[in-house]
């Protein structure tokens, strides 16, 4: 981002960026530069803050009475995340029919899904497919624990894709089925760790990493905050 | 791994070094037309999906309903993004400065690209997609860009 703001700098606007990595904005170095040493995802720090937020904004553009630069001022105030720590969840009693159990999970979920959209108006559930679609993809995903390589159980699309709109559905859910809002990465911890999906597509990442398949793919199939090879038991 | 680590680790990526930092005198705050230009992969509802290594950009009207945060890396979190789409990209809190007298007023149009880019020299973007960018934001007379990662 530093060297984006570079590029318009020098095409005449002013600019002031909010920085997330602070080594990335020491090596590139744009004009002006507020590093918030908030989790990834949340550069101006408090979902539902607006104090908070503007207070982070009239930090950033008070950087434009410097006579020069390049500026880098760090805000004062830090926000811890909370991938090591998943979110207390209780998931609602999953679907009795003969679905394999990730797949029942997955179906328990939708009622909770459908109401975090129509409360926020947003979901970043969609890139190949539907939130109905979540229990199919976690079949397919079972196969890939079982053995079968990855392309020829049938993806509809991209499977970093797929798991991808597959963690997006478990942590939308997840807002609906606890009183306050998830911290940073709690949500995406509880996922991982604590539910058949993520626990699902966590066993079939290393299966996909073990049989040397495309780096690109399996590491991007879960976040590396997220990683925990070792650690997993296979399902 | 914490996020911190995290950020840690990738800090530690190559990035691309201007010679020459560029420099851009400010016109007083309260003056300012201000743009929002994020790199966190924004998608209004008809644009097609980031993938892998997208130097281009997309356009984000004010006024856009509907976005999504469809950046292609699972590596940062979503959920402040569905709480509260200010947490990414702060376009009430823009209005409201500009309703203060803290900026002069608010652009039509805003920017998303996506960060996290494999190829760090961004040559697409440095040469290309930025300065075609900057194009589009001085037709809406955009004097301050406030940048946003993801």
């Amino acid at each position: 981002m530093g060297t984006l703001a570079s590029v318009l700098e020098q095409e005449g606007f002013a600019t002031v960026a909010l920085s997330g990595v602070r080594g990335q904005i020491e090596t590139t170095s744009p004009p002006r530069a507020l590093h918030c040493d908030f989790p990834l995802g949340r550069p101006l720090g408090k979902p539902n803050e607006p104090e908070f937020q503007r207070d982070v904004l009239i930090e950033a553009f008070s950087l434009l009475e410097e006579p020069a630069g390049p500026v880098l001022v760090d805000y004062p105030i830090s926000i811890e995340d909370d991938a090591d720590a998943p979110l207390s969840c209780v998931i609602p009693p999953s679907d009795t029919s003969d679905r394999n159990p990730a797949a029942s999970e997955a179906l328990g979920l939708l009622p909770a899904w459908r109401r975090t959209q129509k409360k926020y108006g947003r979901s970043s559930v969609g890139k190949v497919i539907t939130a109905e679609q979540v229990p199919d993809m976690l079949d397919l995903f079972i196969r890939i624990t079982d053995g079968e390589s990855w392309d020829k159980v049938g993806f509809p699309g991209n499977p970093i894709k797929i798991a991808a709109d597959i963690k997006n559905f478990y942590e939308e859910a997840s807002i609906s089925l606890n009183d306050n809002p998830p911290s940073a990465r709690s949500a995406e911890s509880w996922f991982v760790t604590k539910t058949l999906g993520g626990q699902t597509i966590q066993t079939a990442r290393i299966k996909m990493k073990e049989a040397d398949v495309d780096f690109d793919i399996w590491y991007y199939l879960l976040p590396v905050t997220q990683h925990h090879e070792g650690e997993q038991d296979s399902l | 791994m914490s996020d911190k680590q995290l950020r840690a680790m990738v800090g530690g990526l190559d990035g691309f070094i201007f010679d020459q930092i560029p420099w851009t005198t400010p016109k007083p705050l309260h003056e300012s037309r201000v743009a929002i230009v994020t790199t966190a992969g924004l998608r209004v509802e008809s644009n097609a999906d980031w993938n892998i290594g997208d130097q281009g950009f997309t356009l984000i009207p004010h006024d856009a309903e509907n976005l999504t945060l469809a950046h292609f890396s699972p590596n940062f979190d979503r959920v402040g993004w569905i709480l509260d789409k200010n947490v990414v990209f702060p376009i009430d809190r823009l209005h409201e400065m500009a309703e203060e007298g803290i900026i002069g007023s608010v652009a039509n149009t805003h920017i998303s690209f996506m960060g996290a880019q494999p190829d760090h020299t961004l040559e697409t973007i440095r040469l290309d997609s930025g300065p075609a960018a900057a194009k589009l934001l001085v037709d809406d007379e955009v004097d301050l860009v406030l940048l946003t990662p993801v």
